[in-house]
């Protein structure tokens, strides 16, 4: 009875994981974001499908078998076909897998003909990012206050994934993604965007993403940089392309302003 | 004292404890090898670990309950997620199963003690002094290791505090340790058999320590090489890891990987074999597929040693090498398969008790197999992109790794106890404690995969708004799986020093098999002095029927 009710329980978290956001990975807004959402709930149900069997087997077993409801034992212990079987139908599963996690890994690996190329720096404890053909570059600090983070000042919605210069991009315009860092591994984390990428000091490291949608997403550093990790947020901002003409126009003439 | 022992053949007129009993007071103890003194010492060593280490993750949990600082500056956060970590791994499941195996190993082969005695003392008391040297960090100016327990270059070199060196000399000494017992071991199931114990009579826990000895050799040098280069870039001038000197911060993670996914297995085989003791003995029926479960070790063993990649997908590996590790990955879970089924085909048609051991195996087959279906949709690599150092694969690695290794401990000085300490514990208390951990560990570890899919990164002290429900969930839980220890930390100190528990028989579980249970309880300081006939052998092999 203990068994099931444990079962229960986690049915119903894999269960409740299922309907409400904000549990499970966001289907998000770029071609590859979708693509791995849709091969990781393949594999949750594969999971659970497994999950079932044996945990089904297992409960069975244990209600059905209890010495103290009389159960004898009975005495076998090897059993090749069964030995068979269970190598092979899990072999078979696994194949079934690895073919499309194979075919979306091309999809991310595939960089080529982007129209716009963004490079990000990072560093302790900030992003830089730099578009190499519009000769923009600025760093994108968080914007949290220090009073806030200490408990002096109520918190901001978006605390601790807020910034002071969000990335702008366009959408519908796949964006080449070149990320490295300055001193120490970092790394750059939108999960609506399907894009993780290392930071690593002395590498380039090469990424893409295209959004389908205007809006703004927010990530974190992935990898454990120091003292100020948590406090480096991302934030991306998809604009329309002409909006995007707009900011990139924008930003080079403030910037020839700040210098003239 | 055994060489001794072996040398003094006065066998006629003989008062044996008097002669060859232990040493009293505290020489007893440093001076000791005698594998069941040198076993005592180590889980011992280990049950006090486990309570710092478990502090360390409270405290973690304590500043998590709610955004916002609540505790702990992140300075002091990160010292004490990487103190968990290295604890845990190299303080707590280490020194368990090492204690597990000088137990029970000579007892479980009819040998009369570890081959390598002296050795043996030395391996142990190395640890004591790595722990002091690595905990005496906390007490230096500046701060303690912080970079967690995968100390990534360079935040663990060009930018690590001063302290760093004393947690390298610290790794120095664990890894000769490890690498001393593991021989010990390898030697002594070579060589001290009862010569009726062949290969396929050997109890799997022997099997699965076999392998994870060789597992040790084959991957502790690597360690103690990371660490040797780590402190060759900060003080002698080098650039192994260092990008401005030429160097490669991604092959601190190679030579790390490729100690540190064996790692996992060394932490969980020997669990797999107190598994595979326990769920025959309380189905009072015999292992099913004893052959293919040796198989499915050895293979576990060799596949873990190319699968190392796995950790570093996002590193910007190129797309051949991902796709081979993946595969390979994915393998693995054929022959973990193998074993889950055969564990369930074990239980199918026996005859069950649910004593605690028990209990704890079956809380181990559940959760392991939770960790081991997280565990394959982190193969896959597109995936792992979203996964790869979220708290999903926080949540993951604690389902694997306490189930794995703390439940199987657990299990397995329940199962045992009655055989060290001649004394039954409280069953009735093992069952509080077991309900109270399992509940606890899945209130603190199952809302971590939803937290690692909404976007949460690990190793951090403070979060997003979004994240706090489910964090404070974590938290409960955690002080619930916290305090359950203290239970059997009471259960164990009755057994060991309360006479209020019944005498335990020789063969203390009805369904046990094993040469272990063929000897008194308490088993005397010295077993097996002449090795045991066939008869003994055959009749404690249950697969051979
Ligand atoms: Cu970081
Ligand atoms: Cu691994």
């Amino acid at each position: 009875m203990r068994r099931i009710f444990l079962f229960v329980l986690t049915s119903f978290f894999a269960i409740a994981a299922l309907a409400t956001p904000g549990i499970n990975m966001p289907v998000g807004v770029t071609p590859v974001s979708q693509e791995i959402y849709r091969l990781h709930m393949a594999a949750f149900y594969v999971c659970c499908v497994i999950g079932a069997g044996v945990f089904g087997v297992l409960i069975y077993s244990l209600i059905a078998f209890r010495k103290s409801k009389g159960a004898k034992a009975v005495h076998f212990h090897e059993h090749l076909g069964l030995e068979i079987v269970w190598t092979t139908i899990p072999f078979l599963i696994l194949v079934a897998l690895a073919i499309p996690a194979t075919i979306v890994l091309s999809h991310i690996h595939n960089t080529d003909q982007s129209g716009l190329t963004v490079k990000i720096t990072g560093y302790q404890w900030r992003w830089k990012y730099e578009y190499l053909d519009q000769n923009i570059s600025f760093f994108s600090d968080l914007s949290t206050t220090q009073d806030q983070i200490n408990n002096k000042a109520a918190k901001s919605p978006w605390f601790l994934l807020e910034v002071d210069h969000p990335l702008v991009v366009p959408v519908h315009t796949k964006v080449r993604l070149l990320v490295t860092a300055d001193d120490v591994i970092h790394a750059w984390w939108v999960p609506e965007l399907g894009v993780k990428q290392d930071a690593i000091p002395g590498f380039v490291n090469e990424n893409w993403m295209m959004i389908e949608k205007t809006g703004t997403y927010r990530g974190q550093c992935g990898e454990l940089c120091g003292l100020n990790h948590a406090f480096m947020p991302i934030v991306v901002e998809a604009v329309s392309p002409s909006d995007f003409a707009k900011w990139v126009t924008a930003h080079q003439a403030r910037v020839k302003g700040d210098h003239s | 004292m055994t060489d001794q022992h072996i040398a003094t053949q006065d066998n006629d007129h003989h008062d044996h404890d008097s002669h060859h009993g232990p040493a009293k007071g505290w020489r007893r103890w440093l001076f000791t090898t005698n594998h069941k003194d040198i076993g005592t010492l180590y889980l011992t060593l280990s049950f006090i670990l486990m309570f710092v280490a478990g502090t360390m993750a409270l405290l973690v949990r304590t500043e998590l309950f709610e955004p916002g600082k609540v505790l702990l500056n992140p300075e002091f956060f990160n010292q004490m997620t990487t103190f968990h970590g290295l604890i845990m791994v190299f303080g707590v499941i280490m020194p368990a199963m090492a204690g597990l195996a000088n137990w029970m190993i000579p007892m479980m082969i009819g040998a009369q003690d570890m081959a390598l005695p002296r050795l043996n003392n030395w391996s142990f008391w190395l640890l004591p002094f790595a722990f002091t040297m690595l905990m005496s960090t906390f007490l230096m100016s500046g701060n303690a290791p912080d970079f967690g327990w995968t100390f990534y270059a360079p935040l663990s070199t060009t930018y690590a505090p001063k302290s760093t060196d004393f947690f390298i000399f610290s790794v120095h000494l664990m890894g000769l340790s490890s690498i001393l017992a593991a021989l010990n071991i390898v030697v002594t199931i070579f060589n001290m058999r009862a010569p009726a114990m062949t290969w396929m009579k050997l109890p799997m826990f022997v099997w699965s320590w076999l392998v994870t000895a060789f597992l040790l050799l084959a991957v502790m040098p690597v360690l103690a090489g990371c660490v040797t280069m780590m402190l060759m870039d900060r003080h002698f001038g080098t650039s192994f890891f260092n990008a401005a000197g030429g160097g490669d911060p991604v092959l601190f993670q190679h030579v790390f990987w490729f100690f540190g996914h064996p790692e996992v297995y060394i932490l969980i085989l020997p669990g797999f074999g107190v598994i595979s003791s326990i769920i025959p003995t309380f189905s009072r029926k015999p292992l099913f597929g004893y052959h293919a479960m040796v198989y499915a070790t050895v293979i576990i063993a060799l596949l873990g040693l190319v699968v190392w990649v796995h950790h570093m997908f996002t590193t910007g590996a190129p797309m051949d090498a991902q796709l081979f590790f993946m595969y390979a990955t994915m393998l693995i879970s054929v022959p973990t398969g193998i074993k889950v089924f055969n564990w369930t085909a074990t239980i199918f048609k026996g005859s069950l008790s649910f004593e605690t051991p028990m209990l704890f195996a079956l809380g181990f087959l559940v959760m392991f197999t939770i960790g081991g279906l997280s565990g394959l949709m982190i193969s896959l690599v597109p995936s792992d992109y979203q996964y790869r150092d979220s708290y999903f694969i926080v949540a993951h690695f604690h389902y694997v790794l306490v189930s794995g290794s703390l439940f199987t401990i657990i299990a397995a000085v329940y199962y045992w106890l009655p055989k060290w300490t001649g004394r039954m514990y409280s069953e009735r208390l093992g069952q509080w404690h077991f309900w109270l951990t399992t509940i606890g560990m899945n209130v603190t570890f199952m809302p971590m995969h939803f937290l690692g899919l909404a976007g949460m990164p690990r190793r951090i002290p403070d979060y997003a708004l979004q994240f706090t429900d489910f964090n404070q969930i974590c938290t409960v839980g955690a002080f619930i799986f916290g305090f359950a220890q203290l239970i059997f930390l009471y259960i164990v100190v009755m057994s060991c020093f309360s006479k209020r528990f019944p005498a335990a028989t020789s063969q203390v579980w009805e369904g046990a098999h094993g040469l272990e249970w063929t000897i008194p309880s308490p088993a005397p300081y010295h077993t097996f002095e002449t090795p045991p006939d066939l008869a003994t052998v055959n009749a404690a092999a249950p697969q051979l029927e």
